[in-house]
């Protein structure tokens, strides 16, 4: 099941079906056409062949388009935890020795403490979080509502305190952001993750999937030749994993503190000497939909720990 | 705000070896990193912290530039009267946090 990075040009059915079936004809067309047809031109151009070759295009179209919601996953998906030492793994499984959850007891604090014009604070309207945010984390990223717009955790904490307790969203990546992001996404640990692609998020769905098969930046690569290709194997001193974003935000032991998927996320993006999205760019959205899909079954381990 | 968790087991017996742990949220800068105008970031470790034990000290740690982020400390102590543990701790840059747990020694 190895597949052929797609160029990002590809915005129809078809370049869904690159990844999708991976069948050589349909791969070596850039538009369903050149390679096949020349050939059938070079048999002498014969109204039969040129039709059964032209019905053969077509019902390789529709095998791929059906196909088309099934890009390369993984199997079995492993969680990244499943890449690490014995020791950072003892430190996630600790709920007091991992450095996270105390990230997480400040969430709590947060979480009752009121804040903007509004004097509300989340427990007035969401009140127990363990009652209310249970699997909330394991749904996201999701489409708000109000603004037809993708957002992530980290997003609809900012929503809420913008729309309803009119205070000033929280910085992309402030503490005060992780914590709320950790505390809501505890109450998720252990659940499988579990979006679900609709009419209204599949277009980032698509946009996340071409980025994570585009190759980028100067070593020219995509994610999928690391984390679909190459898990498992080392990159310099680090075991490659399959990149999945479950345990997000994360205790890093390389950033001594929290981090959130998009500045991990961006740290790929600077491996591979690319341009980096900003934090909460639409950009990273889109992948992060993805990747959710892409670990679909995989269980929550926010606030996990990472080398 | 800093957030210091301090775990004493609530209960135990009289004699009985008990198990302190402590995480304190904190960047303990090096001294040694620079930032992004190539300015020091200045040392910021959490110079001393103690625990006591009904008043008593049962506890001290000095930490300087080779304790990562977030320390976490555990030792243990004898069990001898109910009473209260409490954490106090300062930085370099003066800054103070505290923490107490309450345990019922039977």
């Amino acid at each position: 099941m190895r597949r052929e990075a797609a160029p990002r040009a590809f915005p129809s059915s078809l370049g869904i079906g690159i990844y999708a079936n991976g069948l050589p004809a349909l791969r070596a067309t850039r538009a369903g056409q050149g390679h096949t047809w020349s050939r059938a031109e070079g048999w002498g151009g014969g109204t039969f062949i040129r039709l059964l070759v032209y019905s053969f295009t077509l019902f390789c179209l529709a095998v791929t388009t059906a196909d088309a919601a099934q890009p390369f996953r993984p199997d079995p998906l492993k969680s990244g935890i499943d890449f690490v030492g014995a020791e950072v793994r003892g430190l996630q499984q600790d709920d007091f020795a991992s450095p996270a959850m105390l990230w997480a007891t400040r969430g709590e604090k947060l979480w009752a403490t009121p804040a903007g014009k509004s004097g509300k604070s989340c427990a007035s309207c969401h009140q127990d979080a363990r009652v209310s945010m249970k699997g909330v984390t394991a749904k996201y990223p999701k489409v708000d509502p109000g603004s037809a717009r993708l957002v992530n955790v980290e997003g609809c904490i900012n929503i809420c305190r913008t729309r309803h307790q009119q205070a000033e969203p929280l910085r992309y990546e402030s503490d005060e952001l992780l914590s709320l992001t950790v505390y809501v996404g505890l109450h998720s640990r252990g659940m499988p993750m579990a979006v679900t692609i609709d009419p209204q998020n599949r277009r980032n769905f698509e946009r996340g999937r071409d980025l994570f098969y585009t190759r980028q930046g100067q070593i020219n690569l995509a994610c999928t030749h690391c984390h679909d290709r190459n898990f498992g194997r080392k990159l310099l001193n680090d075991t490659i994993s399959q990149g999945h974003g479950n345990p997000y935000p994360a205790y890093r032991l390389e950033w001594q503190t929290l981090g959130s998927l998009h500045r991990r996320l961006r740290a790929c993006f600077f491996g591979v000497r690319a341009e980096m999205p900003p934090a909460g760019s639409q950009d990273l959205l889109d992948l992060e939909l993805f990747l959710a899909w892409r670990a679909q079954g995989l269980k929550v381990e926010t606030p996990g720990v990472r080398r | 705000m800093t957030v210091a968790r301090l775990l004493v087991p609530a209960q135990a017996k009289r004699g009985e070896f008990v198990e302190v742990r402590i995480a304190i949220q904190h960047p303990m800068e090096t001294g040694f990193r620079m930032d992004n105008n190539g300015r020091v970031i200045p040392k910021n470790t959490i110079s001393n912290l103690v625990c006591r034990y009904n008043g008593a000290e049962v506890f001290r740690a000095e930490m300087g530039s080779g304790i990562a982020a977030n320390p976490y400390l555990q030792f243990y102590f004898v069990a001898q009267d109910s009473g209260k543990v409490e954490l106090d701790w300062v930085d370099d840059a003066g800054a103070k946090g505290s923490a107490s747990a309450a345990i019922v020694v039977t």
